[in-house]
């Protein structure tokens, strides 16, 4: 049997998707609190909870209409997006004058609310959602067997990311986003409805993390505590990256995912906390974040 | 001029006596109370004010908002535990070494988290709690999800019988008491002075040569010290300690108590702890899940109702008569 450092080739492989697969996760949700940081200079504690509200709906069009998938896919994302958009507009948007801490906390309370509700609704226990028939079973790659799903879930997030940088750079929308990032009042000035962008950039951050949640919901058990479980993490990922750049924020969710998949390959205790520790090292050697600008 | 010079020592006058009728009243309240209400449940009340009042020297005096308070007090709550019911030693000690314990671990918490500013600084705050959360998960000496249980509350200074509720009540005040005297002689003494115009300025400070980050780095350690003092209590109180104090959403929990009771304010917390409390052992009878009322309450309080009580009260009519002053910006 073939071995790497020890360890058989297979658990290695496999450990390495999983990690893959949370970095695929992670890069998405960071990516998602990079755009709506940048622009509106909140961190949106509510990020894990709009995550497991895309899965959470995914979940119910299937159970209580029969929509599968792929609408959901779509349907999810947009509904999210639009609930966010609502709150930016009604409640977030008050906040901008004051210290950003008010913007975390007022996300948090959102995120304790939503995920209350979907306890008390539903239970703190775990709903499986089924993959969908298109990408049941599996790939045998000759050194590993590859469940398609999961494939997909690494290709599609992947796309997303890199979809959603180019939007970023290369776009007119996108320019507009970051010139209102460097200075939205003289954006504000050229005639470009900049509070617009702000509720946009908001609806579109929570859009990708339904996106992510809907992704998940056939890996991970739909459940109301899988955004807190993930958004700490997350919030981890942010502060190893910085958030001055989205492609470091993804770059970042890859890295430290397949970090965390090798940890559990050679000292598993750890792999619960490798991330925090690489967090720390990071503060010691770069403070400002591997791909940070800000001082 | 001198009329001014007057009306000012007379306003100054009022205030002194306007301060000392509300301590006077509310110091008999707090002695009188265990007649009123059930004893453990005032308790409960006091270590969560000592916490969120502790918590307040670092978010309303200098600044700093911690998300990862939970980890020093149930920290503390594990290590007072442990010292008591595994060395056998008394509950004097015990405390201390709680309060010690989490001083410690506020060291190396807030020698990370100083090294960035703001959002970053409550991030790196939680994900470090959560990282400690994880190593109590894990821990021989915590016992992972059953906590250390039927901790003995024992004998102060050898003869107090601390089992006895009446007793004990009285050792909680007179903790909580003496917490809220060292809060306040730290806020007001110079040291306090500088993590106030850190608060308000921080370049400024730097540039008026102090080194802002042994400032910021003493004012975790201590907030973190007398938090340990709540959660060590608060293991005394209810004789056991689990993983619900270090979790994330204590960190949270904390935060709502300072934010409803007033951010900047002495004894604010107070106040907010003793609403929450309430709440949840209201609630803790019905069906209603606790954490969708902290949810809302936390979201109108950000968005209405930044000063909290004892703000409002200070910014009130009343209040200003009154010769309180309230200058924690908003």
């Amino acid at each position: 049997m073939t071995t790497i450092f020890g360890i058989p080739l297979q658990a290695f492989l496999g450990q390495l998707l999983i990690g893959l697969i949370n970095g695929s996760f992670y890069a998405l949700l960071s990516l998602g609190l990079a755009i709506i940081f940048g622009l509106l200079r909140v961190i949106n504690f509510a990020h894990g909870a709009q995550y497991m509200l895309g899965a959470f709906i995914a979940w119910l069009l299937l159970a209580h209409f029969g929509i599968g998938y792929w609408p959901a896919l779509i349907l999810a994302p947009l509904l999210v997006g639009l609930i966010g958009a609502a709150i930016e507009r009604t409640m977030l948007r008050r906040l901008y004058s004051l210290d950003p801490l008010y913007g975390l906390l007022f996300t948090f309370g959102l995120a304790l609310t939503v995920e209350g509700t979907f306890r008390y609704l539903y239970g703190a226990s775990g709903q499986p959602y089924a993959t969908p028939a298109l990408l049941t079973g599996g790939a045998n790659l000759g050194f590993m067997f590859l469940p398609i799903y999961r494939g997909w879930a690494i290709v599609f997030s992947l796309f997303v990311c890199l979809g959603t940088w180019l939007v970023i750079e290369k776009t007119k929308l996108g320019s507009y986003l970051r010139a209102a990032t460097e200075n939205p009042v003289l954006v504000q000035s050229f005639g470009i409805n900049v509070p617009f962008l702000l509720t946009l950039t908001y609806g579109l951050g929570a859009a990708l993390a339904a996106l992510a949640g809907v992704l998940a919901a056939p890996i991970y058990q739909v459940s109301p505590l899988m955004g807190s479980n993930i958004i700490i993490v997350v919030f981890a990922v942010v502060v190893v990256g910085g958030m001055g750049s989205i492609m470091g924020a993804i770059l970042t969710g890859y890295l430290l995912g397949v970090a965390e998949g090798l940890t559990k390959v050679f000292y598993p205790e750890a792999s619960n906390i490798v991330i925090f520790v690489i967090m720390a090292i990071v503060l010691l050697l770069r403070p400002a974040g591997l791909f940070g600008r800000d001082a | 001029m001198t009329l001014t010079l007057e009306l000012q020592k007379q306003k100054e006058r009022s205030t002194v006596v306007a301060q000392t009728v509300f301590l006077g009243l509310g110091l008999a309240l707090l002695l009188l109370a265990p007649l009123f209400f059930y004893p453990v449940f005032l308790m409960k009340i006091l270590c969560f004010a000592l916490f969120a009042c502790a918590f307040n020297l670092l978010l309303g005096y200098t600044g700093l908002l911690s998300f990862g308070h939970a980890a020093f007090f149930g920290g503390a709550a594990y290590f007072t535990a442990h010292a008591i019911k595994e060395w056998g030693l008394p509950v004097e000690l015990g405390l201390l070494v709680g309060v010690a314990g989490a001083a410690l671990l506020g060291a190396v918490i807030g020698f990370f988290a100083i090294r960035r500013q703001g959002i970053y600084f409550a991030m790196i705050t939680l994900a470090l709690a959560q990282m400690f959360y994880f190593f109590c998960l894990q821990a021989e000496f915590t016992h992972g999800e059953d906590g250390i249980q039927s901790v003995p509350r024992g004998h102060l200074f050898g003869f107090i019988d601390l089992s006895q509720s009446s007793n004990m009540y009285y050792f909680v005040l007179a903790v909580f008491i003496v917490g809220i005297a060292v809060i306040w002689r730290i806020i007001n003494s110079p040291f306090g002075m500088i993590l106030k115009s850190i608060r308000e300025n921080e370049t400024r400070a730097i540039s008026l040569g102090y080194s802002v980050r042994n400032y910021k780095l003493a004012a975790f350690v201590m907030s973190a010290a007398l938090t340990g003092l709540a959660g060590g209590l608060k293991a005394l109180v209810f004789q056991f300690a689990t993983l619900t104090d270090v979790g994330w959403q204590m960190s949270g929990e904390v935060i709502l108590m300072t934010l409803l009771g007033g951010i900047g304010t002495l004894i604010g917390p107070l106040f907010g702890a003793a609403l929450v409390v309430t709440l949840q052992n209201y609630l803790a009878t019905s069906e209603f899940p606790v954490t969708i009322v902290t949810g809302v309450v936390f979201m109108v309080c950000v968005l209405l109702f930044r000063r909290g009580i004892v703000g409002e009260f200070y910014n009130s009519r009343l209040g200003r008569r009154l010769g309180f002053e309230h200058r924690h910006k908003h």
